[in-house]
């Protein structure tokens, strides 16, 4: 009893921690591959979080152009991109987060959205408003998002 | 019926595979409206659309039920508002005391084949003309009337009737001479990725036409089947209003209907389906 307490004291402490600091977008570094190697927020993700996030057209929307046949019950998959089935075999997680973070520091032009990027765009709008942004845009994902995201594509084993 | 059903399983492979298919390429998809007007829904790609072999009506893309409905005007939801722009077309409005018909007479025989050509340059004004700027400039200047909103309802009527007079032809539009920069600052933005999504029209529509997005099945973008009538707010859609959706999908700031820049867009969009036929109003999902 007394063990759990103070276990959860302690990743109550981590967590807050982290929150209050996470890598912003500008700040994240990549490796040579696009990998990246370390947490956006030192919080482990939460795959279960992450599935939400991948299904929710607000959030990630990964499903409008990926098929995942473990989110069979979630009603229309895309076919822009390769199926995320077996992701966690072709790749690391250092991988996977570069590639949710910004996919084209890993394939160069590609068509798939950078979730974690704060500048660069033409003509920003503010989110499906049709409206120019006002002042600096957030990220589509928080950091949290990305390594909740990450926790569930890691879950997609196939060997 | 079942000639018809193996013509789409081999369109829906031709499009999986990126291949075409010479040999059933008369025979794929064919869309003839009452039983006598045949449209060309597929046919070789201009020149000037440098990445694309073929070019394909957004009609090729629809369900068996949405294609069915354009297949005869009794069917065709977007008929109705044909009529309403009959009635505007003959009322009189303005200080001028003039209707469309003062001038024009007859739109059967005076707006024959002007869909099929616009937006095309005007002389004496020095500009680019969309058909909607043309309708606007004769409110204006003829009849001393209210200009139409640019996406409104009466401007799509009007637009849907003077169509509906080219149905059939080949769309027809005119890209070099005074036109060039205007087309190629439309080609510009068709491949500028926009929005914190970073997408182009190319990528949807050009990279991914036959692909499922979510649950919309992608096409080519083109516009030689519009105003066309949507099932999904059962009314006539611009040109312009489509391109201000599309572009706020990208999560972007959209321009404006009747912009310069959406004026450069429709010219370059309207080039890329030189060759397919006028078929507005079409019906899309
Ligand atoms: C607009 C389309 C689009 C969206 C939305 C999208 N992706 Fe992608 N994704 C792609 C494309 C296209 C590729 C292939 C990379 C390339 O070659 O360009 C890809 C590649 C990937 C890969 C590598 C796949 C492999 O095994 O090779 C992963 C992992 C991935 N995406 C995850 C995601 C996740 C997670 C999300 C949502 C948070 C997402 N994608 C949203 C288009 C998209
Ligand atoms: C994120 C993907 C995406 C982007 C980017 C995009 N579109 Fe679309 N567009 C769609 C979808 C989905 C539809 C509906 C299905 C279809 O016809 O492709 C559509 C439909 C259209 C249509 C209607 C076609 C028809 O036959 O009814 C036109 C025209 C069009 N888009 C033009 C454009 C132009 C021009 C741009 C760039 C300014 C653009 N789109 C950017 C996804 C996109």
């Amino acid at each position: 009893m007394r063990l759990t307490t103070t276990t959860l004291a302690a990743v109550a402490l981590a967590a807050g921690a982290a929150l209050a600091n996470p890598v912003t977008p500008n700040d994240v570094q990549f490796d040579e591959y696009g990998a990246i190697p370390t947490s956006l927020t030192g919080t482990a993700g939460d795959a279960e979080n992450g599935r939400n996030v991948m299904i929710t057209r607000s959030k990630g929307n990964c499903v409008a152009c990926h098929a995942v046949s473990a989110l069979a019950d979630v009603p229309f998959h895309g076919e822009v991109g390769p199926s995320l089935d077996g992701a966690a075999d072709r790749w690391t997680e250092a991988d996977l987060r570069g590639l949710v973070a910004n996919a084209k520091m890993t394939f160069e032009g590609t068509m798939m959205p950078a979730f974690y990027k704060g500048t660069g765009f033409v003509r920003p709008g503010d989110g499906y408003t049709g409206k120019a942004a006002e002042g600096e845009l957030p990220p589509i994902l928080t950091a949290q998002e990305i390594e909740d995201v990450v926790a569930y594509l890691m879950t997609l084993k196939e060997e | 019926m079942t000639i018809k059903a193996a013509t789409r399983a081999t369109t829906a492979i031709a499009l999986a595979t990126g291949l075409a298919f010479a040999a059933t390429a008369d025979e794929s998809a064919d869309l003839v409206v009452n039983g006598e007007i045949e449209m060309v829904t597929r046919t070789a790609a201009p020149e000037h659309t440098e990445n694309l072999d073929e070019i394909i009506s957004g009609w090729v893309f629809r369900s068996d039920e949405t294609q069915q409905l354009q297949m005869d005007d009794f069917d065709n939801p977007g008929m109705i508002f044909v009529d309403q722009g009959m009635d505007q077309w003959n009322e009189v409005a303005g200080s001028a005391e003039k209707s469309c018909a003062s001038c024009h007479e007859n739109v059967e025989d005076s707006m024959a084949g002007v869909r099929a050509v616009y937006p095309k340059w005007n002389e004496e004004a020095g500009e680019v003309r969309t058909l909607a700027m043309q309708i606007n400039d004769c409110r204006e200047n003829q009849m001393g009337a209210e200009k139409y909103g640019y996406t409104s309802g009466q401007m799509a009527n009007m637009e849907a009737l003077i169509s509906v007079q080219s149905r059939g032809l080949p769309v027809n539009v005119a890209i070099d001479g005074p036109v060039q920069a205007t087309w190629e600052a439309g080609k510009e933005l068709y491949y500028t990725r926009t929005g914190q999504l970073e997408l182009s029209c190319a990528n949807c529509h050009e990279d991914n036409y036959g692909n499922m997005i979510r649950a919309d099945h992608l096409s080519q973008g083109q516009i030689n089947g519009f105003p066309v009538y949507r099932l999904k707010n059962a009314k006539l859609n611009t040109a312009h209003a489509r391109f201000k959706g599309c572009v706020r999908d990208t999560r972007a700031e959209t321009y404006k209907p009747g912009s310069a820049e959406f004026v450069a867009l429709e010219l370059y969009v309207a080039s890329r389906g030189n060759g397919l036929s006028v078929e507005a109003p079409s019906v899309r999902n």
